[in-house]
């Protein structure tokens, strides 16, 4: 068995597998990557299982930065996800490929420069015991991680892996194919749930305006400022919220519920994001700006399998060493 | 067009959420119940979860496999064929000991003033309903149960607690609960269950599930110390 050791755990690194599924009858959250994509392609630059199942291998995902580990044994690795500051043994490492390294190689990550969320995936993926199905860490709930008790990583944790041979090919996601973290973005919206106690005026300010990141943004939600909605009711018989629903509390500030949201609320929602645009807000960080755009359920599910048909399609560079 | 007799609506790309009614009441959770338990067959793979709550069933289902108009007939087939209140199955009963007293429940007393009630008399209406459990949520394992006796119905503290201990029996409006682990929370506390609501290396991790019925019943503080309970 190779492995890593935490030198530094950075701002906030926690171990995430696909998600926690099945277990929302007795209140358990997913937990799970928030940038899907970038969390896929990290996987797949490690020949891991990157389909759309929950059976993807563990990675690490590093909000913001400043992870650094120590590699104990042989291993290939890949990071995603951030425009980010890499290195291996101080010299400049590329994102988006495959990279070997050894035992006592120094892996370091500096501070995004644009976007939020990296992540790091290791052939054969980290291995930690599973707890309620999955080894996503969800510090809230006290459950998975290295030790399944909701730890997120600490500095001289050591996170085993499989060894891995010199064989397997190195890989490369093309430019063309790396999405853009940018500053601004649209987020397409269905509307569902409490749609009919927003007004179509309401429904049109929201839609015609540009909202702000606010502070108040962790992996449970993302709370926006502008333009206030107001519906017509003030709360709702609790009832269960799905990835990406869109909650207005009484001040009119939407609120964006995500990876580790809590299964039930009583707030009325206007609808839910589409989970490949969730990749793209989870890459903002406060400050950045939004808007959002209706689409109709059967155009969501014809974006998801177009994103799933390009991705299984989609041809990695071999890197030559 | 009516999709059912119940309304079932879009709430995102991969669920639809099933509404049984406005109120809860124990016919309706006997409803989402079955609606789910049925899905469960009948989706089998296809599903990804589900959410019971008071009076909705929230359906995530894989839309790489199936779409929602699939699943739609599937959740009308599931709520055509609910049996009549009288013949539905009953939750399982779980009873749950209660150490009630002061030093247990540091609101009993103020609830008991409030409502024109003795602390006696609190501890005894809370054992006397036979609560059904509504939704869970808020924490793993936290269970609402509802209806509380009118008589000792009491809104949430103006300032919530930074730490209810685990076991804390509590009440908030009409519903009670007893809190599965050390929370920060508003619910006035009455009392401490010894028994662990959410023990993640058991099996169920959860004595209740959706559905069920409760019942509490009182014990002194040597029975709960002695089936491991905490001061």
């Amino acid at each position: 068995m190779a492995g890593f050791k935490v030198i530094h755990p950075g701002i906030l690194s926690l171990l995430q597998d696909a998600g926690r599924y099945g277990w929302h009858g007795i209140g358990l959250t997913t937990g799970g990557p928030m940038d899907r994509q970038a969390f896929r392609w990290a996987n797949r630059l490690c020949g891991n299982d990157d389909s759309g199942s929950h059976n993807n291998s563990s990675a690490i995902e590093v909000t913001v930065g400043g992870l650094v580990l120590e590699a104990e044994g042989n291993s290939n690795l890949a990071v995603t996800g951030a425009d980010i500051p890499l290195t291996i043994n101080k010299q400049p490492a590329a994102l988006w490929q495959t990279h070997r390294v050894k035992s006592g190689d120094r892996i370091e990550l500096g501070y995004a420069t644009q976007g939020s969320r990296n992540y790091l995936a290791v052939t054969g993926g980290f291995q930690a015991e599973a707890i309620f199905d999955s080894q996503a860490t969800v510090p809230r709930e006290g459950l998975g991680g290295l030790h399944q008790n909701g730890q997120v990583l600490q500095v001289d944790d050591h996170l085993p892996c499989p060894e891995s041979g010199q064989q397997t090919p190195l890989l490369r996601v093309p430019e063309k194919l790396r999405p853009e973290n940018n500053g601004s973005i649209l987020l397409r919206v269905i509307l569902g749930y409490q749609q009919h106690a927003f007004t179509e005026i309401q429904k049109q300010l929201f839609f015609s305006s540009e909202y702000t990141l606010t502070q108040s943004c962790d992996r449970m939600g993302y709370r926006l400022s502008g333009a206030q909605i107001s519906p017509s009711i003030d709360g709702i018989l609790s009832e269960g919220i799905c990835l990406g629903a869109i909650q207005v509390p009484a001040d009119g500030q939407p609120i964006i519920l995500l990876r580790d949201r809590q299964t039930i609320g009583g707030y009325p929602k206007l609808g839910s994001v589409l989970s490949l645009d969730l990749d793209r807000l989870a890459q903002l960080v406060p400050g950045d700006t939004l808007r959002f755009e209706p689409i109709s359920i059967d155009q969501a599910h014809n974006a998801l399998l177009l994103a799933e048909q390009k991705f299984a399609a989609a041809r990695l560079e071999t890197v030559h060493v | 067009m009516s999709d059912s007799k119940f309304d079932i609506s879009i709430a995102g790309e991969n669920s639809l959420i099933v509404y049984f009614g406005s109120q809860p009441d124990a016919h309706i959770a006997a409803q989402v119940s079955q609606t789910a338990e049925h899905l469960r067959q009948s989706l089998g793979d296809l599903l990804i979860d589900l959410v019971p709550s008071y009076a909705s069933l929230l359906v995530i289902y894989n839309p790489l496999q199936t779409d929602h108009y699939f699943v739609r007939a599937q959740i009308r087939s599931a709520t055509q064929n609910l049996p009549e209140p009288s013949e539905q199955q009953q939750g399982k009963l779980v009873s749950l000991p209660v150490y009630y007293s002061l030093e247990s429940g540091p609101d009993l007393q103020q609830l008991a003033d409030n409502a024109s009630l003795s602390v006696e008399q609190v501890i005894e209406i809370h054992q006397q309903t036979e609560y059904r459990v509504y939704a869970i949520g808020f924490a793993p394992g936290f269970a609402y149960l509802g209806e509380v006796d009118q008589r000792i119905a009491a809104p949430r503290l103006a300032t919530p607690r930074q730490k209810v201990p685990r076991g804390a029996v509590a009440i908030a409006d009409r519903q009670t609960a007893v809190y599965p682990a050390q929370s920060p929370g508003g619910w006035n506390l009455i009392g401490l269950c010894p028994e662990p609501m959410f023990d993640p290396s058991a099996s169920p991790s959860m004595p209740v599930q959706v559905g069920d019925r409760v019942r509490f019943s009182a014990i002194d503080r040597e029975q709960y110390l002695a089936l491991g309970g905490v001061l």
